[in-house]
């Protein structure tokens, strides 16, 4: 009986923790909303690329680099879930991968690397001092470590930028996150 | 053992026992999930200045169901970037958390460059809420 009680009480007082509104998006929000930086790029389809381009889409917005061996398969697989959970939705958002290595990345390089998770995923790619503007516009860090047969590797912020359909910066999901928590915040920002 | 002296102990032991008892198993309850940082005017034109100036501290804890939002708020004349995203001037910045994990950031508000986020699980069993009481009691009067 008293275990009873006791079971019932936890559970009563444990039951004063409110589940997370399901309305509200799972990444990070920027409040007011704010027109995202345009980026004056190279894109891996042979054109120019800059967001005005996708206005009507939701855009997911990243920054690797093809040699990436940790970070950015795993950001790939994770979009590109999302877009295929989405179904006939996914027309509606454009994925961009922005390089963060200009000097090995160019755009048949790009596509070659993005297209082997999505075929629709858009890569940029440009001079180095193109690249540094982008990054330095979304507050993206890159630091490149040279390892001994003279081959190296870049440290990258790994987040996703979420453009609305109005060009609007709205959110930011780190990494790590799983596929259902962007379709989740894909079908709200899908829906306004 | 006298009566007086009976009573003596068993008094404040009740006191404590119904203390413990309401810590440990009252709901928990918080006005708002948000736990809110301020980078102020001026912060970056100090740092230029070489004032080691501390906004933020180099760890924050947050609970689960509590307090398991971050919410940042750029008052400075100039960008911040804080871990996964740029904050523009007036701009803010909402971060909920849904797992209990070390979170480690990146953060231009920092002396260090770094800030560390420390999300514990939601404390549902009573020791674990006379924990958190305590914490935030040690918190409030610290602050």
């Amino acid at each position: 009986m008293i275990r009873r009680l006791t079971l019932l009480l936890l559970l009563g007082t444990s039951a004063a923790w409110a589940a997370p509104d399901p309305g509200a998006l799972k990444a990070g929000v920027l409040s007011p909303v704010m027109a995202a930086p345009e980026l004056k790029l190279q894109g891996s389809d042979g054109k120019a690329l800059n967001l005005a381009r996708f206005r009507g889409k939701v855009v997911l917005l990243a920054f690797g680099f093809s040699n990436c061996g940790e970070v950015c398969p795993i950001t790939l697989a994770t979009l590109a879930g999302a877009r295929k959970k989405l179904a006939a939705d996914a027309a509606n958002v454009q994925v961009v991968y922005v390089t963060v290595d200009p000097e090995r990345d160019d755009a048949a390089q790009m596509r070659k690397f993005l297209g082997s998770f999505d075929p629709t995923f858009i890569g940029g790619v440009g001079t180095r001092a193109e690249i540094d503007a982008a990054q330095k516009n979304f507050g993206i860090s890159s630091t490149k470590t040279v390892n001994a047969d003279g081959s190296y590797n870049i440290g990258h912020s790994s987040s996703i930028y979420m453009i609305d359909r109005a060009g609007g910066l709205r959110a930011v999901m780190p990494y790590g996150h799983p596929v259902d928590d962007f379709v989740h915040d894909l079908k709200i920002l899908l829906r306004q | 053992m006298s009566a007086k002296k009976c009573l003596w102990i068993a008094v404040p032991l009740v006191a404590v026992l119904v203390m413990l008892g309401w810590a440990g198993f009252a709901p928990l309850q918080v006005s708002s999930r948000d736990e809110l940082f301020e980078i102020p005017k001026g912060t970056y034109a100090r740092r230029m200045a070489g004032d080691k100036v501390e906004i933020l501290p180099s760890r924050i804890r947050l609970t689960l169901g509590l307090n398991d939002v971050l919410l940042l708020r750029n008052l400075d004349d100039v960008p911040q970037v804080f871990g996964p995203t740029i904050m523009m001037p007036g701009q803010s910045f909402r971060l909920p958390f849904e797992k209990a994990a070390s979170y480690d950031f990146a953060c231009t508000a920092h002396a260090s460059g770094q800030m560390t986020i420390l999300v514990d699980p939601h404390p549902a069993m009573p020791w674990s809420k006379i924990r958190w009481r305590v914490i935030k009691w040690w918190e409030n009067r610290t602050r």
